[in-house]
Parts: structure tokens; C-alpha cells; sequence
């Protein structure tokens, strides 16, 4: 019995991992997933939702700058205006009746309609290559230039106030209404399955949208727009769709970390903030969607662990790593090595 | 009846006048070669068709509509459709993707598969259909955007150098790849340099010269034009 047409694009030229091996390594790393929260403590299971939180981001800048071929600088302005909205909304009406759940749903509404409209004059405007990549890093830097200046009491909406630099803090955690009273999600074992379930469900779902009609015509934008257009599609409204979904994604992972952390600061909007999603895609290869996952939550893992040297410590290794993946490979580390694997399997063959 | 007609169509790129007022008619099921020296601004008519250049004044008129200000996607899907000089290629996608994606737009997935092996076996591309089109030969390459152009069923095939870069035997293969397009009723319009290519399918040639149309005959008339041998194919051009 075949498999409903939209299953069978799990599969396809888009992504690397396929066939009957990639699966059961993949049931095997979801296996892994589910039972680690009962194997490890309630502080490296939240640290590891802090990972997760970050991955949706980078999935989206997948999507633009892998696929689609435009790179945006500027994810984490979506990121923030995300975070900022789900922590207006909460601080003022609460978490009670699962409003936190219509907060997420809204604040992603607000970072995919913001970036339709940034989208629409980019796009129909016909910018592109570098000149889309300072538009957009601009964007997320004037974000978090105006952020930082709201430290005074009359920058408050409502009963939420912004606080300048110090950010935003108090707002309630991810709220599930229950029989019998509402589940908090703590950044603890429940969170830890939710956010699982997301990243899982995102990360198909994408799969899927690459491997469609849809995704195919992303790539050969990518590829060549020129020719893209003269096969008759209008690719400007392609590019459009591809960024308001990767912000949307980058809204998503804005509302899980400040409903994780109950927090969000002007600085999750700054030049280094926007530098380090690129470093994640690219390392592990932004033509991927598997490849960045990986190597996002690879880098992530690293990079906290290199922080116990320094920050700045840290910092310099992930601009080394980018300039070394850059010159080395440029595909990015996991899908070069994938090629060399498959080369050698078809080789031996 | 004319399929595509150019009503003093004129292009000026600051003080330079590219295109100047050049009324063209093109019969629907003609096959017509447009030629003429570097910088005789063939290119430029030709953007200026597709819609990569908005022309300074005049008009493009096809099928009956007046399409000057359409963006060329909007031509595309009108039933035009082009080749370019530089294969117009996604290097990175098999030559089988290539034409799949171009192909998605008006047919379904089921009959999709038939349809990209009957265009691969009629380009002679079947052996390196998983091939990336990057890795191809200039020539299949070449052919590679042919199919991708023909396979959305246009009424109007434009074709920048067809043969640029070919081997005489590719050139030979290419033209008659052309002619049985145009004998299965696809309107041909094709910017060549090449005369062989041109002597093998055209029936009616235009010269374009210093932005004007210089000429207009057969292929005959046109290389017994001492005028056009003079600007264009050199003085004993056989």
C-alpha cells in the first residue's frame, strides 16, 4: 500500500537523508529523545529545551538562505518582536484559560506579519544578495537600538513595562488548560516533550514543503531566478512565502525561549544575536534541513560549553568555525561529509 | 496572421538610442532568424520581448494583447517562452529535475514521469538524466534548456543563440531539433550568428543594424544582399 502523497514527499531530491537506513537512525535518535528526560536532571532537561528552543530559528533560515537562496541577517529581529509581543500580551492578561497558548499563536501572527510586509518591499522591490542581508540586519539592529531606550516607566503598554536594556521579565510560562487544573510548562520534563513535539513536527513539515511543487521552485530560484521566472513563476511571491514562514519560525523560537526563561532582553535583537543563527546553518549546511538541525544543536552544545572559558572566548571560536567552514567546506561540514559517504557507498557498490 | 508584432518599439539607455522604432511582424508557425553584428542590439529587441527591458516608447503586441508593460513571467504563461545564449540551467538539480520543475507548472504528478522521459529521449539526454546539469557537456546543455523551454507547450519559442558554443554536429542535431519544433506548429523567433544554423531552418531572416531593421527576405535574399554582406557577413561569404 502506498503512502498519502503528502508522506511521500517526506523523501525526495531536497534533503539528503533517505531510504530505510536514515529512518531507523532517525526512530533511533527520537527513541533516545523521548526517554533522555528519565535519565537525566531537571536542569540539563531544561538546558537542553533552551537548545531546542533555538533550532526553530535556525530551520527557518534554512529554508530562506539554504532553499531559497536569500540570505536575511536579521532572523532575530522576528526572534524579539515575537518575544516581546507573547510578554505584552501575558503581562497583561495573564496565563489563565490557556491564554498563553493564544499569546504564542499571536505573537507569531505579529513576527509573520511583520515580515510580510518587510518581505513585500523587499522582494517586489527586487532587492536581493548582500543588499537583502544589510536591510534585514538593519532591521533587527533599530529593533534592538529602540528596545535598549525604553528603560523609563512611560515605556510601558498597558501594565507591561519594557525596561530598556534590562528586558522584559515576569511573564507567566507556557500554560495548558487541564482537567482538573492547568499543566504549567516549566522549563522541566513537560516543556521538554512539547517543544520535542514541535521541533519534530516542524522539522517534517518542512521536509515535506521542500520536496512539494512549492519547494522545488524555491531551489531553482536559488539556482537561477532568471530562469525560474521564464519558466513562468512568479518568484518574488515564492521568496516572500519561503521568509514570512522562516520568521515565523523565528517567532516561534522567540515566544518558547521567553516563555522558557520568562525573559527576553533588547540584546537577543543584536549583531551578535543575529551572527550566531548563521554560523549554526552554515556549519552543519544550509542545503539541509537535517544537516542543520544537527549542527545546529551540535554548535549550540558547544558554544555553552566553550562559555565556561569566557563569552567572548566563545565567541571568537564561532567566528573561526564559520570562517574554517566557509574556506573548507562550503556546503556546510555535515552535508560535505554526507556527499563523501555517498560517494563511497555508490563507489563500492 | 501576425503572433507577435513590435509597433515603433525604441530602447534608449541614457543618450544611446539601442532600438529604434523597429516595426517587426512575426507569422504564427513561422521559423525566423534575427541577425546582425555585435552591438546591432538584437539582445536588447530581445529583452525588450521578454519584458527584462521596458522599452522608452512604442509597442509589443502578442496574440492580439498588448503586453509592453506585462513582467515576463506573465508572457511566460501567455505561451511565450525562451532559450538564452548562456544556458539558463539549475546547475545543481539533475537534468531530470530541471525539467520536472519546469514541467510542474501545467501537469500532474502522474503524467509528469512520461513526460520528462519522452523530452529527455527527444534530446538525446536519457543516458545523463541523474546527471547534475552543471557536470553536462555545452551542447546538452544547450539542449537541456531547449526541452525546458518547449516543455511548457509555448506558441512562441524565443531563442537567443541556440548553437552558441556547439560543435557542427550539435549545431546540425540543434537545428534539426528546431525544425521539428516548428513543423509541430511552435512560432520560432531565433537570434543566431551562426549561417550554417541559420541556412539549415530559417525561411524568412530580418537584419538588425545599428538599432534599425536593415533587411528583410528569404535566407537566399539575404546572403545575396551585397548591402548585408557588406555590414554583416564579410565581402565572398558563400
Amino acid at each position: 500500500m502506498r503512502a498519502p502523497g503528502f508522506l511521500r514527499l517526506l523523501e525526495g531530491p531536497q534533503t539528503l537523508g533517505r531510504g530505510p537506513w536514515f529512518w531507523s537512525v532517525a526512530a533511533l535518535v527520537l527513541l533516545a529523545a523521548l526517554a533522555y528526560p528519565q535519565m537525566a536532571d531537571g536542569y540539563t532537561v531544561g538546558n537542553t529545551v533552551y537548545f531546542f528552543t533555538w533550532a526553530f530559528m535556525a530551520l527557518g533560515l534554512c529554508l530562506i538562505w539554504g532553499y531559497g537562496g536569500t540570505l536575511s541577517f536579521g532572523q532575530t529581529a522576528f526572534f524579539g518582536l515575537s518575544g516581546y509581543t507573547y510578554g505584552v500580551l501575558t503581562l497583561n492578561f495573564g496565563a489563565a484559560y490557556g491564554f498563553t497558548l493564544i499569546s504564542l499563536l499571536a505573537s507569531l501572527a505579529v513576527a509573520a506579519a511583520f515580515a510580510a510586509v518587510l518581505g513585500y518591499f523587499l522582494y517586489f522591490g527586487r532587492i536581493s544578495g548582500v543588499f537583502l542581508g544589510i536591510v534585514t540586519l538593519s532591521v533587527t539592529l533599530v529593533f534592538e537600538r529602540f528596545m535598549a531606550q525604553t528603560a523609563g516607566p512611560e515605556w510601558r503598554i498597558g501594565t507591561a513595562r519594557l525596561n530598556g536594556y534590562n528586558g522584559m521579565s515576569g511573564m507567566p510560562p507556557l500554560t495548558v488548560p487541564w482537567f482538573g487544573g492547568d499543566i504549567i510548562l516549566f522549563p522541566d520534563v513537560e516543556l521538554y516533550y512539547v517543544v520535542l513535539g514541535l521541533l519534530i513536527a516542524t522539522y517534517l513539515g518542512l521536509r515535506i514543503l521542500v520536496n512539494s511543487k512549492f519547494g522545488n521552485v524555491l531551489v531553482a530560484i536559488r539556482e537561477n531566478p532568471e530562469r525560474a521566472e521564464m519558466l513562468g513563476y512568479d518568484i518574488r511571491k515564492y521568496q516572500l512565502i519561503a521568509f514570512v514562514i522562516g520568521a515565523a519560525l523565528a517567532g516561534l523560537s522567540g515566544t518558547l525561549y521567553t516563555a522558557w526563561g520568562q525573559y527576553i532582553t533588547p540584546s537577543s535583537m543584536s549583531i551578535t544575536a543575529a551572527a550566531l543563527p548563521i554560523v549554526w546553518v552554515a556549519v552543519g549546511g544550509r542545503g539541509d534541513l537535517t544537516a542543520t538541525l544537527v549542527g545546529t544543536l551540535t554548535v549550540l552544545a558547544a558554544f555553552q560549553a566553550l562559555t565556561i572559558y569566557g563569552s567572548q572566548y566563545a565567541l571568537v571560536v564561532m567566528g573561526v568555525l564559520l570562517v574554517a567552514t566557509v574556506l573548507i567546506a562550503p556546503e556546510g561540514l555535515i552535508v560535505s561529509l554526507a556527499r563523501v559517504f555517498g560517494r563511497r557507498r555508490r563507489g563500492g557498490a | 496572421m501576425p503572433i507577435l508584432e513590435t509597433r515603433d518599439l525604441n530602447k534608449r539607455f541614457g543618450g544611446l538610442h539601442v532600438t529604434a522604432n523597429i516595426n517587426f511582424a512575426l507569422d504564427d508557425g513561422e521559423l525566423h532568424c534575427l541577425i546582425g553584428p555585435n552591438g546591432a542590439g538584437k539582445s536588447t529587441f530581445f529583452r525588450l520581448l521578454l519584458g527584462e527591458h521596458l522599452p522608452s516608447s512604442g509597442n509589443i503586441v502578442y496574440a492580439g494583447e498588448d503586453i509592453t508593460a506585462l513582467k515576463p513571467f506573465q508572457r511566460i504563461r501567455r505561451g511565450m517562452s525562451v532559450k538564452f545564449q548562456v544556458p539558463g540551467i539549475f546547475k545543481a538539480l539533475s537534468a531530470r529535475q530541471n525539467l520536472e520543475i519546469a514541467l510542474q507548472h501545467h501537469l500532474e504528478s502522474t503524467s509528469l514521469g512520461a513526460e520528462v522521459d519522452r523530452l529527455l529521449g527527444f534530446l538525446n539526454l536519457t543516458d545523463v538524466a541523474a546527471q547534475h546539469a552543471g557536470n553536462l557537456s555545452h551542447g546538452q546543455k544547450q539542449w537541456l534548456e531547449i526541452g525546458m523551454a518547449i516543455s511548457l507547450k509555448p506558441k512562441l519559442l524565443l531563442l537567443d543563440e541556440p548553437t552558441a558554443g556547439m560543435s557542427p554536429a550539435e549545431t546540425h542535431a540543434t537545428g534539426e531539433i528546431v525544425k521539428t519544433l516548428n513543423a509541430d506548429g511552435v512560432t520560432v523567433l531565433a537570434v543566431e550568428h551562426d549561417m550554417s544554423f541559420v541556412r539549415q531552418v530559417a525561411r524568412r531572416v530580418t537584419v538588425l543594424h545599428l538599432g534599425k531593421i536593415f533587411a528583410q527576405g528569404t535566407i537566399d535574399e539575404i546572403v545575396a544582399d551585397e548591402r548585408v554582406a557588406e555590414i554583416y557577413l564579410g565581402h565572398g561569404h558563400g
